[in-house]
């Protein structure tokens, strides 16, 4: 009797622990923006095309970039195999003075447009060992095509928060796994827990106003009907900037952003 | 025979130990992202070449645990055709339920992708079963079945002191899986100080679990101390000495594990020892307890007052 009072004892104390164990979060991952869902975008008017406007700009960098994390592929030779040159973290790409890799969008001043549907689908390909492209965005519903380039497997493993996590294995070249996400949410992350190096980050959003920035660091939101709005720039270190647009019919303003290196970067 | 074996099934399992601490340092958790198949294969005929990466971790892990699973069932089977003491054959089914039920806990949490609260039970029960096993070893030695040549301890205080520590320490390991599982490992940065002070300055939840688990190390090194001292200064026996001076050294071995854990960023050596060493106390704490308790098992030997 004593016996089994003990090892309900130690029972219960595991299932306490597991219960406190409850409450920790294992990503501090950006909230979902509200309102999200696929159903955002149907239902009102279309944008007129006849007064229209853009916006556009610059994300620049300022100061010394900070230098990217060497990537080491010891752990797989089929990676080490794909890769002739020394690898780093695609995460301060500066050049000229211009920041790439940042996911520009319309954050907020959007009512309640439809839009047509998404040409096609998104492809995110897994190819030496590493995510193309390594910052994207897709809209609510669009099909992401998960490709594995490599001679080697691979896991995508989500990490969203308003939408549902995945994680799907590809172990053979050439494998193609389709998803798509049901809720907006700016940024959800990838990552291959076979080859930790390996990240991408993907916005979702429930419109088209979205871009990312290439090497020159340019951005162009076309299309977007005559109102204010919060235009959001976002870097997986930098953090997020916002500015105010207001555009009128036909008008194309622009908007610009400036990153610094964050005190502690150094990746 | 019996006892050998037993002694080799419970060294598996600080392997299996060592193996599951290396998946949870690597981050390896999700690296084979289903279960009980491996990237669509049968668990045992994935092909070695694929063994990359954080996969080696993991299916490492898997293949160690089907092993030491393996071995449960042979001990359990074992037991039961050959042990006359009833309680035996039945100590030998509940580790083959533990294991089974440890085996479902480690599936469920990759399907659900490392829930905290799975993956904190996953590590307790990992402890339980791990002290079944060392129980079972020691419950078939010679010295033990023959109540260590006719003198056999019995002093209440020892009992209590040494299920006590032996408590204590269970809880600071779930303290230190859910640590581990929360993500709260480096929740307070430097060591021996606290942000600098001698109290954290700022507190929340992943703060508070860190701290709890570095109240707790300190909780522990007391316990085992006053143990260990009530160890050497009521009996001579060396069946209780031997675990207890083993005990005050582990503890040390543990501590000092722990601080380089925090300074070196969580070193994914040094990490998965930490939580080994932590094992090694809680088994070497349960084996003293054990036979503080002889006396109150059944035996053909007298008991002797020792005090």
């Amino acid at each position: 009797m004593r016996v089994r009072n003990i090892w309900i004892g130690v029972l219960g104390l595991t299932l306490a622990a597991s219960i406190v164990a409850c409450g920790g979060k294992k990503d501090e991952l950006e909230a979902p923006e509200a309102g999200g869902g696929a159903a955002a975008t149907g239902g009102g008017p279309k944008v007129d095309a006849a007064t229209a406007g853009n916006i556009e700009g610059v994300v620049s960098f300022d100061g010394v970039a900070p230098k990217n994390e060497p990537i080491k592929m010891n752990a797989d030779p089929v990676c080490v195999k794909e890769n002739a040159t020394p690898q780093t973290q695609e995460t301060w790409m500066v050049a000229d003075g211009k920041l790439a890799n940042v996911f520009v969008y319309v954050k907020e001043g959007l009512g309640n447009y439809s839009y047509d549907p998404p040409a096609g689908p998104v492809t995110i390909d897994q190819k030496g060992c590493r995510y193309h492209p390594h910052v994207f965005g897709i809209r609510v519903g669009q099909e992401l095509d998960i490709v594995n380039s490599d001679p080697t497997l691979h896991n995508i493993h989500a990490l969203p928060k308003g939408n549902a996590e995945f994680n799907t294995g590809q172990p053979i070249q050439g494998m193609k796994t389709m998803h798509t996400f049901t809720a907006k949410e700016v940024m959800v992350p990838f990552k291959c827990d076979v080859h930790g190096w390996m990240n991408a980050f993907i916005g979702v959003l429930d419109h088209p106003y979205f871009q990312v920035t290439g090497a020159d660091g340019k951005f162009s939101l076309k299309g977007l009907p005559p109102g204010t709005y919060t235009i959001e720039a976002w870097h997986e270190k930098g953090g997020t900037q916002t500015a105010q647009v207001t555009i009128g019919a036909k008008e194309t303003k622009t908007a610009s952003f400036t990153f610094k290196a964050p005190a502690t970067a150094t990746d | 025979m019996l006892h050998r074996f037993a002694k080799f099934v419970a060294g598996c399992t600080v392997l299996l130990v060592l193996a599951g601490s290396l998946v949870t340092s690597t981050d390896s958790g999700l690296s084979v992202p289903d279960w009980p198949t491996t990237y669509g294969w049968n668990m045992f005929t994935f092909p070695p070449s694929k063994w990359v990466g954080g996969i080696l971790y993991e299916h490492g892990h898997r293949l160690i645990a089907s092993t030491v699973g393996f071995l449960t069932i042979v001990l359990a089977v074992w037991l039961w055709m050959s042990e006359s003491r009833r309680w035996m054959k039945w100590l030998g089914a509940g580790a083959l339920g533990a294991v089974i039920a440890q085996g479902v806990l480690g599936g469920l949490t990759v399907m659900f992708f490392l829930p905290a609260p799975i993956s904190t039970a996953h590590a307790g029960l990992a402890e339980i079963f791990f002290c079944m096993t060392v129980a079972i070893a020691l419950f078939t030695s010679p010295r033990w079945i023959d109540g260590y040549r006719g003198h056999i301890v019995s002093d209440r205080n020892l009992r209590i002191f040494a299920t006590t520590t032996t408590a204590i320490v269970y809880c600071q390991i779930l303290v230190g899986a859910t640590m581990r599982h929360t993500g709260a490992g480096l929740a307070i940065p430097d060591f021996p100080l606290m942000f600098g002070h001698l109290w954290p300055t700022h507190w929340d939840a992943k703060i508070a679990v860190h701290f709890t688990h570095r109240a707790g190390a300190l909780l522990v090194a007391i316990s085992v101390l006053a143990t260990a001292t009530t160890v050497f200064r009521r009996t001579t026996a060396g069946e209780l000495r031997r675990p207890a001076a083993l005990l005050i050294a582990l503890v040390i071995v543990q501590i000092t594990l722990g601080a380089f854990t925090v300074l070196s960023r969580r070193d994914v050596w040094i990490n998965s020892l930490h939580v080994v060493c932590g094992a090694l106390v809680l088994t070497t704490s349960l084996v003293l307890t054990l036979r503080t308790w002889r006396v109150k098992f059944s035996g053909p030997v007298r008991a002797a007052r020792a005090a």
